[in-house]
């Protein structure tokens, strides 16, 4: 469907009556989608001399780039680091269900977890495209095993490893193949971490870093050899302390290679992140900010006990905490939920929430030029909202995959 | 010839929409019978395509069967190039009414034998029956397209190069950087708009009050090709009082006199959305304006 000679005959399609997030900024203009990708209108009249075929009023909605969620444990039910015989279905029913969250695309997570798990479940989550079906999978992000004792929340002690020994070997001994993953959360200060970076930095893999006891140095060490990312922002890492601001302070260090631009991740579900600790990172930082749900499988599935992991978890309205103890284990808030949050949280504009949660993630993974931006070319994976950014209806690849249904009489 | 003097830009825009609105609706163009029109760019030409744009958005008036030939375009622009007439057309008319891309005929400042360009773009105009309304707009040195002060009056479509006056009006468009500035443009001739049945000229602000001054009061000159229009048999110059500051009193309150009559051309008619009603409930109701 997508490209080639193919693409040129596709139906032209134009949405109308809309404002668009292009270039940070909403405009009153038309999307205009074929064969799969946002299309240049000027173009199609001045070269190809040709009207779109097909019209569709958006009723004065907003447009947005579909939202991107890179770090996603599970929900509905489904963990993806419980290596069932069938991890497939898990994530194709929950691809499926985030679609009224307005998320396209989105990194499945795994926990830490012990060797055989990630043998068994990386092979069965590939690399996938949306579409009817559900969001499409970016690639698994792999948050732990190698993280710190002390940091490490929720993910299960006994899992923990270091690659002291064999450095990147040790790595792949614990993962096995490499081919399905795009984001890898480890903790700097572990020994050798610098090679390890390198190594999947050089595979194309995201190096992010969390669940941490690191000093600020020893994060700009880690940044310099190749890491993008910071996961769960002030959570799982040493508190903001002025003589040593610890992985917060990457936000504003003057250490980092020229251009490099940091991005780390935000839980904005109003529980794991104090508003005023949302505000002082976004305003320090707002370019870098990413909007991640960290959702648990109990997303989707209301009050009561549920399974993370290797673990029992207990959800009590947007919060869920390991069964027993007060200890935070990830959010049970949708993607649109976080958004809304972090607009009336920080009082930015509307343009830089939505884009905290598409072009943000997509710079983060390189993707920039196909997803997270409505720019002639890209994928036409989009949402329609309403002004108080309410999901009205989704898109991937220029077909409506979810609608919200209609209230009232 | 008819000059119509209006108070400000914006009533000027919208008499000048609401007459080729008329016109159009009047000549009741159809899929044998196409509306042909000349088009000009430029910052004065802007309030009245808005008018037009909003006609179209209010059922008023279709572009359907109405065909557009551009003036002017630049040379060796990218035709995606921001100042290029493409984009202005793009961005400032077409891509908000029906016009079928097809309809729209504007020159290729970028193709490989220029002349041939403008020779065919002659061709389109004759083959499609003439040029029904032209509408332009004048420099402050009175030229008329890009034909320049010592143009032929009886010239055609064809490559030209642009006067020291414009480049240095033209750069504020590109950056403030005078070598940014094209220098040359493929331009419809003053014989090929003399060659339309009807011609409209707006001009406003009264840094065009010299050149109406010239175009109307003083004799016809190449060095203010404008002025030519003074030997076509229809001619409606729409003016603000600005532009005519350097007119005589006498021309001024003659033609202000006589706007009630000329206001009368622009008089609601009966809307293509609304004729199609009537053919078949045969209601009669004007439109809103």
């Amino acid at each position: 469907m997508r490209g080639g000679q193919r693409a040129a005959v596709a139906p032209v399609r134009q949405f109308t009556n809309c404002r668009i997030l292009r270039g940070g900024a909403l405009l009153r203009e038309d999307l205009w989608v074929r064969g799969g990708r946002i299309l240049d209108p000027e173009k199609l009249f001045f070269e190809e001399r040709r009207m779109a075929d097909e019209q569709r009023d958006c009723g004065g909605c907003i447009l947005a780039p579909g939202f991107i969620d890179v770090q996603m444990n599970g929900g509905f039910g489904v963990d993806f680091s419980k290596a069932t015989e069938d991890v497939g279905s898990g994530v194709a029913l929950v691809a499926r269900r985030i679609l009224s969250h307005g998320v396209t695309s989105f990194c499945p997570t795994l926990v830490t977890s012990p060797p055989e798990i990630y043998h068994k479940v990386l092979p069965q989550i590939p690399v996938k495209s949306g579409g009817p079906h559900g969001a499409g999978v970016l690639g698994v992000h792999l948050e732990g095993p190698f993280i710190s004792r002390e940091k490490r929340g929720a993910h299960p002690e006994a899992y923990l490893r270091s690659f002291e020994a064999n450095a990147f070997h040790d790595v792949l001994a614990t993962y096995g193949a490499l081919d399905n993953v795009r984001i890898v959360t480890l903790a700097p200060e572990l020994h050798r971490s610098h090679e390890v970076i390198q190594a999947l930095t050089a595979q194309g893999i995201c190096v992010s870093l969390g669940h941490s006891v690191a000093d600020l140095g020893a994060a700009e060490v880690a940044v310099q050899h190749g890491a993008t990312f910071i996961t769960h922002l002030f959570n799982a890492m040493l508190p903001f302390h002025h003589r040593d601001p610890g992985i917060v302070g990457l936000l504003t260090s003057d250490q980092l290679p020229p251009g490099h631009c940091i991005f780390y991740g935000m839980i904005a579900d109003g529980i794991h992140t104090n508003p005023a600790a949302l505000r002082i990172a976004h305003r320090a930082h707002p370019q870098g900010l990413v909007l991640v749900t960290d959702a648990v499988p109990a997303l989707g599935l209301g009050n009561g006990r549920h399974t993370l992991g290797q673990q029992e978890v207990e959800v009590d309205g947007l919060i869920a905490c390991i069964a027993g103890t007060k200890t935070l284990c990830g959010s049970i808030a949708p993607m649109d939920v976080c958004i809304r949050h972090f607009l009336q949280a920080t009082g930015c504009s509307v343009e830089s929430a939505l884009e905290a949660a598409s072009l943000h993630p997509a710079q983060l993974l390189g993707l920039e030029k196909t997803k997270g931006s409505l720019d002639f070319g890209a994928d036409a994976d989009f949402v329609v909202l309403d002004d108080t950014l309410h999901v009205q209806a989704t898109y991937i690849s220029g077909e409506l995959v979810w609608k919200a249904e209609e209230t009232g009489p | 010839m008819k000059l119509i003097i209006l108070e400000h830009y914006s009533q000027a825009s919208e008499w000048a929409a609401k007459y080729i609105r008329n016109r159009i609706i009047q000549f009741n163009p159809g899929p044998d019978k196409y509306f042909t029109m000349g088009l000009p760019t430029g910052s004065t030409p802007l309030g009245c395509y808005q008018k037009l744009i909003e006609y179209y958005k209010n059922g008023d008036l279709s572009f359907k069967y109405v065909k557009t030939f551009n003036m002017d375009e630049y040379v060796g622009l990218p035709r995606e190039h921001p100042e290029s007439y493409h984009s202005f057309m793009w961005n400032n008319f077409f891509k908000h009414i029906d016009i079928h891309p097809e309809n729209t005929h504007i020159l290729d400042g970028n193709a490989a034998d220029l002349q041939a360009e403008c020779d065919a773009f002659e061709e389109k105009i004759r083959a499609a029956g003439g040029i029904e309304l032209f509408v332009g707009g004048i420099g402050p040195d009175g030229h008329v397209a890009f034909n320049e002060p010592g143009s032929s009056l009886v010239s055609r479509t064809r490559v030209k190069t642009l006067a020291m006056d414009t480049i240095l009006a033209n750069a504020r468009f590109f950056d403030g950087d005078l070598a940014k500035v094209p220098t040359m443009a493929l331009t419809v001739g003053v014989g090929t708009v003399m060659d339309a049945r009807e011609v409209m000229i707006l001009i406003t602000g009264a840094h065009k009050a010299f050149a109406l001054y010239k175009a109307i009061e003083e004799g016809v000159n190449h060095m203010w090709t404008v002025s030519a229009f003074q030997q076509h048999p229809r001619t409606v110059f729409v003016c603000d009082e600005d532009a005519t500051l350097e007119l005589k009193v006498k021309t001024v309150k003659y033609f202000k006199g006589l706007m009630l009559v000329h206001n009368k051309l622009v008089d609601p008619l009966y809307s293509i959305k609304e004729k199609e009603i009537q053919k078949s409930q045969a209601a009669k109701k004007p439109y809103s304006d």
